[in-house]
């Protein structure tokens, strides 16, 4: 451990991880890359519809960065901080560019130009796609550039490792992480590596959530083990559930939103229980409830706004066969049409037998994203037109040397995000935020490298992580991880999704703390040290335990509406008392979330009521719904 | 995820192996099945209640996957004797076709545990053929290359490969001990040369492939496509393939490389 280089470990091998891998090698600097996963199979994978940015077609139609900054804004109902997001806006075309050197097949126009479509909370055709598995080209082609840097020897990846711990150290009076400790998923060796930063990139905490689009090892898990370090969350309580997905025994499955960026059309039956199947239901027949209620934005309102209006006419009883199920009808579409949208409809016909050609889908909402997470900072412009390009600190979490890149990083989405702008979100922090990490190690004083610490705070550790897991394997209590974790999710979905009632959070919260006793009283039916993946989900299911606290009290105390957190019991957004980030900071003594509030500041645009333009609609029996266009600030 | 005695249950009938050196072994479990369920949501109800059919509490199965909307590749395995990826398995289906499920681990990858294997090799093959585009860095240089949207459709079919290795399970040439390349990484090597700058490192690629191991030692079976999930025209690929190498050979030849 002499050598006297720095190196950074990055934590995740979704698009933001493998983004700054190489950025971060292309700079000289050797990368550690850990994942749960081959790299190649990460969640990035299951992005489907595309991703934004300002490009010439739109720009002459009057569209800019700047209007795609103010869409970000508006649709994350101004909780996101604006320079970083003028920044992603107005690197956005930058980034199409780089993927498209890179060889990602994006759809091309007949004279060869990338083609663009809609997307939710826009007027302008401003979303690249490649198909319908946009997500899936974006991070093969990363991880094209990664292996190429990998047979180098530039980049080391770490594949089937499990993130368990930062290492973090005071030895100059302040806390500096200064590693990780990881275990091999297969051989369950426990070990701590050295690095002089750490960039966490693990994605959202869908799993939470018992079922949701997010696949499984989207457990939060790595950020509830920063929290818990010492890394504070911001906004844990914002959670996207997007407004159409199949849902399944295992999981519920995207259907992207770029179905109706092409022309899909959200209905369902006008009259309550029609058991007419849906071809033979003629047009007038039909409430077409988002084309009615916003004409401006028809289907492509943003994503909470779709979510809720489903969920509210299925609880009119208006829900196909007055169950919990709209129609999502792209059999109109002409075929050429239907060809960009191949990928998810092929994916729709395998796991319900029905061909959405012909015939609607069937779909309701389903947990998605997690615009909370671990809570960073940046410097600005003096202007605040963005960040100070390559300043160590940018997308810094509180802990110094710790860096959150991606869908764990809360910084860009407010309380909504936009479809699309996910992607370029990841890729982004990868290669903007990526330089500031290689400033930042390269800034180290001589003899502070974490290659020439003394053992001490990586033993602890790793002390520390093979107690825990010979607590885990030798409990011989009754609870089954799987159904505690069965039971976390019901709770959780039942009252911190669409609707957020105080009594039924308060409830949920209660539960949770049987949970925890649960917990406590494990008994697991696999002690094995060989790939011993119960063992591996029931550390998990600990911390997102002390995750969903963060999320569940973090939506108690927040007593108003905005984006996808909707109280009925606070209707109206209440810039006054909320126009702020929440802070959650662990308290070691109680297990639980201590909650503080910083103002967000508006230095480029002054928060507006976010209506989408909505009008009454004729059919629309739920008087309540009115709040929602008297909802101002 | 409790039993629920009203439901349908079906036979699974599962190879194990507890880890590399020893030897496979069957168990049998039965599963209730609500309508929808899929391999993986029967697999994680054997993880909650890992008893076999004759009573016994046995280790829960290990077994890979990570999206479950079959885009990731990672939950491959052999399915009635027929490799596919289990999330997108349906029981309905599979009940069809016989009276028990069978699962077993590939047969052309090293088995770590149970229905889980060691499919690196695969993507040490894709380093071997070069299988990325030799950008010059990731700074703002202006766009890529034009595309016809007939290029880019092809080149899309291509790029859909999850890397799963259905292909090469059903490969009679690809063994477990060998060294054939197979039919993923010959179409990766496709797609790169069909992209403007991909192709600058297509010598490399046609270099690696003519090697023992490459693209001559496909013996024509055409399994691969047929077993492909994502219908990828993987004997066309090999086709091309095979006709660059020989272009390329003949070039060689002449040039005194």
């Amino acid at each position: 451990m002499a050598d006297n280089q720095p190196r950074v470990i990055v934590v995740g091998g979704g698009l933001a991880g493998l983004a700054a891998s190489v950025r971060i090698a292309e700079a000289g600097v050797p990368v550690d890359l850990f994942s749960m996963v081959p790299v190649k199979r990460s969640h990035s994978v299951c992005a489907q519809g595309g991703i934004n940015a300002c490009n010439e077609v739109a720009r002459q139609q009057g569209y800019s960065e700047w209007l795609h900054m103010d869409e970000t804004l508006y649709g994350g109902d101004f909780l996101n901080h604006q320079p970083p997001v003028y920044e992603m806006t107005h690197w956005a075309p930058k980034v199409i560019d780089l993927m498209d050197r890179m060889g990602v097949p994006f759809n091309r126009t007949s004279e060869g130009q990338r083609d663009l479509r809609l997307f939710g909370g826009s007027l302008f055709k401003r979303t690249h796609f490649a198909g319908a598995t946009t997500g899936q080209q974006l991070l093969y082609a990363l991880d094209e550039q990664t292996r190429r840097y990998e047979a180098d020897g530039k980049v080391t990846k770490h594949e089937f490792w499990e993130f368990l711990w930062p290492v973090l150290d005071d030895s100059n009076g302040k806390k500096r992480c200064v590693g990780i400790v990881a275990q091999d998923m297969r051989s369950m060796q426990i070990r701590a590596f050295r690095a002089d930063a750490v960039v966490m990139a693990t994605g959202g905490c869908g799993m939470v959530f018992g079922k949701s689009t997010m696949s499984v090892i989207c457990t939060g898990g790595a950020a509830s083990r920063c929290y818990q370090a010492g890394a504070w969350l911001g906004n844990p309580e914002f959670i996207q559930v997007h407004p159409t997905a199949i849902p399944g025994e295992d999981k519920c499955r995207l259907m992207s939103e770029s179905a109706r960026g092409e022309g899909g059309r959200v209905w369902v039956p006008r009259k309550k229980n029609d058991d007419r199947p849906p071809n033979d239901i003629p047009t007038a027949e039909r409430w077409y409830f988002l084309e009615e209620k916003y004409p401006k934005y028809g289907n492509l309102v943003p994503r909470d706004i779709a979510t809720r209006e489903i969920f509210f006419v299925c609880q009119q009883g208006h829900g196909i066969g007055g169950g919990r199920m709209v129609y999502l009808d792209v059999t109109h579409l002409p075929d050429a049409t239907k060809h960009k949208l191949d990928g998810i409809l092929e994916i729709y016909e395998k796991f319900t037998g029905d061909n959405p050609r012909n015939v609607p889908m069937k779909i309701f909402p389903a947990v998605h994203y997690s615009m909370g997470g671990l809570y960073t900072v940046y410097t600005a412009k003096e202007d605040s037109k963005g960040m100070v390009q390559g300043a160590p600190n940018n997308m810094m979490t509180n802990l110094e040397g710790l860096y959150a890149f991606g869908e764990v990083n809360y910084q860009y989405h407010g309380a909504t995000r936009l479809g699309a702008n996910a992607l370029l979100n990841c890729i982004f922090d990868g290669l903007f935020c990526g330089l500031s990490v290689v400033n930042y190690v390269r800034d180290q004083k001589p003899g502070a490298r974490a290659a020439e610490l003394p053992a001490q705070p990586f033993n602890t550790v790793v002390q520390q992580e093979q107690a825990k897991m010979k607590r885990l394997l030798e409990a011989d209590g009754q609870y089954n991880p799987y159904q505690i974790h069965a039971k976390l999710g019901d709770e959780l979905t039942d009252s911190c999704t669409v609707i957020r009632e105080e009594n039924r959070m308060k409830r949920a919260y209660e539960a949770l703390g049987e949970l925890n006793a649960q917990y406590k009283n494990l008994g697991l039916s696999d002690a094995g040290m060989w790939t011993n993946q119960t063992l591996s989900f029931a550390r998990a299911l600990g911390d997102m335990l002390i995750y969903a606290e963060a999320i569940l009290a973090g939506s108690i105390a927040r007593k108003e509406s905005r984006g996808s957190h909707y109280r009925p019991d606070y209707p109206e957004r209440d810039d006054k008392k909320f126009h702020k980030t929440t802070v959650a900071k662990f308290d070691a003594v109680t297990g639980r979330a201590t909650l503080e509030y910083e103002p967000v500041p508006t230095p480029l645009i002054a928060p507006r009521a976010r209506t989408y333009g909505k009008v009454e609609a004729e059919a629309d029996d739920n008087k309540k719904d009115k709040k929602e266009e008297a909802a101002t600030s | 995820m409790a039993t629920n005695t009203d439901q349908k249950t079906i036979r699974f009938k599962v190879k194990r192996q507890d880890a590399p050196q020893t030897a496979p072994y069957w168990q049998d479990f039965d599963v209730p099945h609500p309508p929808g369920a899929n391999v993986i949501s029967c697999l994680l109800h054997i993880a909650a209640n890992p008893v076999t059919a004759d009573g016994r509490t046995v280790a829960p199965v290990a077994w890979d996957c990570n999206c479950l909307e079959e885009v990731c590749g990672a939950c491959t395995m052999v399915i009635n004797g027929r490799v596919r990826q289990s999330c997108s398995a349906l029981i309905s289906e599979l009940a069809e076709e016989a009276a028990a499920v069978t699962l077993e681990p590939m047969t052309k990858f090293p088995v770590v545990r149970d229905l889980m294997v060691d499919r690196s090799r695969m993507f040490k093959n894709l380093i071997d053929i070069k299988a990325w585009v030799p950008i010059d860095g990731t700074h703002a240089l202006g766009p890529g290359p034009t595309e016809s949207p007939a290029n880019q459709d092809t080149r899309y079919a291509l790029s859909r490969c999850m890397t799963c290795g259905c292909c090469l399970e059903a490969c009679p040439q690809f063994l477990l001990d060998n060294h054939f390349i197979g039919a993923a990484a010959i179409s990766q090597a496709r797609y790169f040369n069909a992209h403007e700058t991909g192709k600058t490192l297509q010598d490399d690629r046609l270099e690696a492939l003519e090697t023992p191991g490459g693209v001559s030692d496909c013996g024509n079976a055409q399994n691969c496509v047929q077993v492909c999930p994502k219908d990828i025209p993987l004997t066309e690929s090999i086709a091309a393939i095979g006709r660059q190498t020989t272009v390329h050979a003949i070039k060689s030849f002449f040039s005194g490389k």
